[in-house]
């Protein structure tokens, strides 16, 4: 395998992606995302040296709302879902301040 | 090296070393939009909490944003005002991070291609004028706003301002001082003011200033490391984190520390910073180009339109004023330094066609009320027709300067319609010749000393004759008259 | 005269959804029958295939009524005005269940319905259920759901497909005429393959993603999956639009896709990439790909092998791309303002944590894991730029194609549907099975899925037609063409599980999973037996 992840890299990527695994399930998303990454570098056989990177595949561009006030008070539904809600709001876990 | 050189060296190095500062701002706008800037919520303040929220910007699942056209050009005008290159091809990335503010946990922004770059504006220094560069001028959306539950320990959220629109305009690091940031804080919200862009309240968060800072030796050539410091919702506070942190800087370098790049929360009570930063928190945003947005491209042709649409910025009213109404430079300078000044100025002048005059009120009690009331001009209330209506009433002598001042006060605090208030009050000025002469024969005859006085050569005595007779007439009489009729009774015996 | 409701149930589950609504037109069903015959071939079949995650019965009966009348007053003409529908779980229907067969998402109930699905109702459709999928649409086989594996009704010891495996299934056994899916790197075309039914994924775009919960954005489209080709013209008909709330949302003025069901292929020029028939393609898929290039070109088609070029290469793009937008459209899912939240967490981060690790299934926190990292500083440009470069070069190999041929044709997999558990144990080897439907996603492209034999087990093999964009007439026709010189279709349903059916007075909410057997699921039960196990519980 030419790419290795440590614990380091492992333990970075569960901070950005908020996920938390367990020692066994870090070992096997360690080879995982190895095992990924030499498949995916395989891209590096092409030369794409002058090439634009395309995000959208056709020119769709200045798709645009006009400045009007379209929506009502939709509390009701928006806080339907809510796991923990109060005083019409979503209630989450104190933020460190 | 020769030893005296060496030795002058010595000598500085054990001198108190002289620190540079070197400031760039960070300072995110709210935009003047009726709806927020992907979805048809309202913008308005004051609603109970998530009752501006739809699908779009609480982050329901399945939900896709859609650009409210009226962002790319306040957006557009922002950056042509402050002299900046538009990107006539840009586009919207995500910004990655978690936090329940931010309901999506992306922040929909723009790195890759900003829609303005390379401007900037030229403020006054006590040194003279000096150019403070623009590094680019990006749009995104608002996060929303927690809430610290007092009974539970929790945290409360509220969309409201979630997906509000916001500009965010980096400034280059070519600030070196308090006074400078102020210079250039002032000057870009008076020029977004102008545009009606944004009303640019810090105390309410519609204008916000991120400082990044960094102190380094006098003539050196590479910058510190630097730190950004966040919440600062006054001038003041602004000032005092400046001196803070510069302070906490220099003291870091002379221990023989580093400084560490970080993001500081200022506490204006304690008048100290401390890092926000936590573990969880990389710093590390992934952006990429947002898949469900799609590129906006400014054709030369909307761009001149926009550039069209500019309404006159202060230099050009400036000027204005000084060659159409003939206003003095002072005078002209604090008229055009609040935009609701300015407007009031123009649209009274408008009406009642008495530039000068209206200039007076508002140089004069104007700024008065609002130095007692502790008021930004901003805030004034009143409207221009009024205060025309109480000059219309002064210049046909319905009333006198003094009820006028008067008046003017209710004006002022109430915007009350000065002819109604006049009549229901009784406070017209008396023309009634018969009245007028009975009351000076009557001063006159109560007042033997000054009338001998004044007929001695003492001329200053008819001031307080005058003055006897406005008092027996309440006020109500036109000083001119009363002038007028006290030097002919007093010529006649 | 009247039948007996078995011998109707059969006849109805193997009626297309446009004959199903011609007899509801001329009034020999009702809607209400009709919803009765789907809901009495799902009790039949679920017990061994698990094709739904949500059964609304009563939602579908109340509906069916209401239909009806709209039929009888003449308000609704349409051809699918009555006609029974399967959802897939990742499009949100207001009210009803909506869980991208996630736990993240058990409890989830929208409360908006997504436009290509209003569009369906504007129509007269009647949903009866939500279909099964992987994870977030993250998976080939049906076998990454929360709510247990689905199985292919031609062979229960078979996938389905993936990840639209539940919609493919339920269709190819009759439960409902027909099903939406949505396909990010071949979700609709494969499945369609290993379940013998015909699925189509139009020109991005053409579909309005509002309301699609997002897997891959740039990529994800929505379509039919139905009995055969004229169906899919008709459903693709009505649930393209132009939507305002789609800023990826083309406007077409060509949506008139039934026009374009013509038995007429003479002159059509048709290329089969060498590279889709080189090493990897199983002998017998080959065999019957290359026989219904035969029967076209019998039809007057010229057909011609063609090197395509950097077919291999759209796999690992593919993953950098979708990775990476996932792992930013899936970080909403965090215990805050919709599904599910850990019981236990001490403060803000851990609460994060753990409801995305408890909620999210292995495959789904691989992509995460994945797309985080190729987006992580330092990493961007050289595998996220990469990727996107790589997809221009496959998009011009595309242009430059079309430029000699109408359409392409190939298989939309390389095998047969393999067994259950075979797959997920080895990630790169199944995600090399998408080879033949990925590009397609990255170009942007329509594609579709035809059922063209079976191999010696007994399995359908299904034909890929490849358009340009916004060239969906032009697979029509072929795949139109091509249907009718195959000749009819037969698919296992109606046979198979009518038997069982007949009085089921089933309804309300019903899923899967348990009857299953022997399969190991992240959630043992069904999705709303979790609301009492977690909600209500989070606080903090």
């Amino acid at each position: 395998m030419a790419n290795i992840i440590s614990d380091e890299t492992m333990e970075y990527v569960g901070i950005l992606a908020k996920l938390e695994l367990s020692d066994e399930q870090k070992e096997q998303a360690k080879k995982d995302m190895a095992r990924m990454l030499d498949y995916i570098d395989m891209l590096n056989e092409l030369d794409t040296s002058g090439v634009e990177p395309m995000s959208h595949v056709f020119p769709v561009n200045n798709v645009f709302r006009e400045d009007e006030v379209t929506n009502g008070d939709e509390r009701e539904t928006i806080l339907k879902n809510a796991p923990a809600k109060k005083d019409g709001s979503f209630m989450v876990p104190k933020t460190v301040e | 090296m020769n030893m005296f050189l060496r030795q002058q060296g010595r000598e500085e190095s054990e001198m108190a070393k002289q620190y540079e500062t070197v400031i760039g701002l960070e300072v995110h706008v709210e935009l003047a939009t009726k709806t927020k800037i992907f979805c048809g919520c309202s913008t308005a303040f004051g609603g109970a909490p998530n009752t501006h929220t739809c699908p779009v910007c609480t982050g329901m699942p399945g939900s896709l944003p859609v650009l409210n056209k009226k962002v790319v050009e306040l957006a557009m005008a922002v950056g042509l005002a402050t002299n900046c290159k538009i990107h006539q091809f840009c586009k919207f990335d995500r910004k990655n991070y978690f936090y329940p503010d931010n309901p999506q946990n992306y922040q929909i922004s723009q790195l890759y291609l900003p829609i303005c770059y390379e401007g900037g504006i030229e403020i006054e220094t006590p040194a003279g004028k000096k150019v403070v560069g623009i590094h680019e001028i990006h749009m995104e959306e608002d996060a929303g706003k927690l809430i610290h539950d007092e009974w539970e320990d929790c945290s409360l959220v509220d969309y409201n301002r979630s997906g509000v629109p916001l500009i965010e305009i980096v400034s280059e690091p070519d600030m070196r001082s308090a006074d400078e940031v102020i210079a250039y804080l002032d000057k870009l919200r008076l020029i977004i003011q102008y545009l009606g862009a944004s009303d640019c309240k810090l105390q309410e968060g519609s204008m916000r200033a991120d400082v990044n800072l960094s102190v380094r030796e006098a003539g050196a050539k590479e910058f510190g490391t630097r730190t950004e410091m966040k919440n600062l919702n006054s001038f003041k506070a602004i000032a005092r984190a400046i001196e803070g942190e510069r302070a906490r800087q220099i003291e870091l370098l002379e221990e023989g520390k580093k400084v560490i790049q970080e993001t500081r929360r200022w506490d204006d009570n304690k008048e100290s910073s401390y890092p926000m930063r936590s573990k969880e928190d990389a710093q590390d945003y992934r952006y990429f180009p947002d898949p469900d947005l799609v590129p906006v491209i400014i054709s030369d042709e909307w761009l001149e339109e926009i550039r069209s649409r500019q309404p006159e910025l202060r230099t050009e009213k400036l000027l204005r004023y000084k060659t159409e109404f003939d206003i003095p430079d002072y005078d002209a300078g604090i008229l055009t330094g609040s935009k609701r000044m300015a407007d009031i100025f123009e649209e009274t002048t408008a009406i009642c066609g008495k530039p000068k005059k209206v200039s007076n009120w508002l140089m004069g009690e104007t700024l008065r009320l609002l130095k007692e009331e502790g008021m930004e001009p901003e805030e004034l209330s009143f409207s221009p027709e009024n205060l025309a209506k109480l000059i219309g009433l002064t210049e046909d002598g319905t009333i006198n300067q003094t009820v006028a001042k008067e008046v003017f006060e209710k004006i002022f605090r109430e915007d009350i319609d000065p002819v109604v208030y006049v009549e229901e009050h009784g406070l017209k000025t008396v023309n009634d010749e018969g009245e007028l002469r009975r009351v000076v024969e009557e001063v006159i005859a109560n007042n033997p000393q000054s009338v001998s006085d004044y007929r001695g050569g003492k001329k200053k005595a008819l001031g307080f004759l005058v003055g006897q007779t406005m008092k027996a007439m309440k006020g109500k009489a036109d000083p001119g008259a009363v002038n007028r009729m006290l030097a002919e009774l007093l010529s006649e015996a | 005269m009247r039948e007996g409701k078995e011998r109707m149930i059969m006849q109805t589950a193997s009626m297309t959804a446009l004959e199903l609504g011609r007899k509801i037109r001329q009034r020999e069903i009702s809607a209400a029958e009709a919803v009765e015959a789907s809901l009495a071939q799902i009790e039949a079949a679920e017990p061994s295939l698990n094709c739904f995650v949500t059964v609304d019965g009563e939602g579908a009966r109340a509906k069916a009524e209401k239909i009806q009348k709209a039929i009888d007053d003449g308000t609704l003409t349409g051809p699918l005005a009555g006609v029974p529908v399967g959802i897939k779980d990742n499009m949100c229907t207001e009210g009803l269940l909506t869980t991208c067969s996630s736990k993240i998402l058990y409890n989830f109930k929208p409360t908006y319905t997504a436009e290509a699905v209003l569009n369906l109702e504007r129509a007269g459709a009647i949903i009866v259920g939500k279909t099964n999928m992987d994870e977030f649409a993250m998976g080939s086989t049906t076998e990454t759901s929360a709510f247990g594996v689905t199985r292919n009704p031609w062979n229960t010891e078979h996938v389905p497909g993936g990840s639209s495996g539940g919609s493919c299934a339920a269709v190819a056994a009759g439960e409902v005429p027909y099903a939406l899916g949505s396909d990010t790197g071949g979700s609709i075309r494969q499945p369609s393959s290993f379940c013998g039914v015909t699925g189509l994924k139009p020109t991005y775009g053409t579909v309005s993603r509002y309301g699609l919960i997002a897997y891959g954005s740039s990529l994800d489209q929505i379509g039919p999956i139905a009995k055969d080709v004229s169906d899919c013209a008709a459903i693709l008909e009505t649930i393209a639009s132009y939507d305002r709330k789609d800023s990826t949302s083309v406007k077409r003025t060509d949506c008139d896709f039934t026009s374009a069901l013509v038995d007429d292929v003479k002159g059509l020029k048709i290329g089969i990439p060498s590279d889709y028939l080189a090493a990897g393609l199983d002998e017998e898929v080959k065999t019957a790909i290359l026989k219904a290039a035969d029967v076209l070109k019998s039809k007057g088609a010229q057909v011609e092998e063609f090197d395509l070029s950097l077919v291999e290469y759209a796999i690992p793009a593919y993953y950098v791309i979708a990775s990476a937008e996932a792992s930013s459209n899936l970080s909403r899912f965090d215990g805050v303002k919709y599904g599910y939240r850990a019981e236990q967490y001490e403060g803000l981060h851990s609460m994060y944590k753990r409801s995305r690790s408890e909620g999210f299934g292995e495959e789904v926190k691989r992509r995460i894991m994945l797309g985080s990292f190729v987006l992580s500083s330092g990493y961007y440009d050289a595998y996220y730029l990469k990727a996107l470069r790589t997809k221009a070069l496959i998009k011009q190999a595309f242009d430059r194609a079309f430029e000699k041929y109408d359409v392409i044709l190939g298989p939309a997999a390389p095998t047969t549907a393999p067994k259950l558990g075979e797959s997920l144990a080895d990630p790169i080897k199944m995600y090399l099975g998408d080879i033949y439907t990925i590009s397609v996603n990255l170009a942007g492209l329509p594609g579709m899925t035809v059922p063209c034999g079976m191999d010696s087990k007994g399995l359908p093999v299904g034909v890929q037609l490849i358009g340009d964009c916004f060239q969906e007439k032009k697979i029509i026709r072929a795949a139109y063409a091509y249907e009718q010189g195959r000749g009819p279709w037969e698919l296992p349903a109606a046979m198979r599980f009518a038997r069982a059916a007949g009085g089921g007075e089933k309804d309300g909410p019903k899923t899967s999973a348990g009857q299953t057997g022997g399969n190991e699921t992240n959630c043992a039960g069904k999705a709303d037996e979790h609301v009492s196990a977690a909600a209500g519980k989070g606080g903090i």
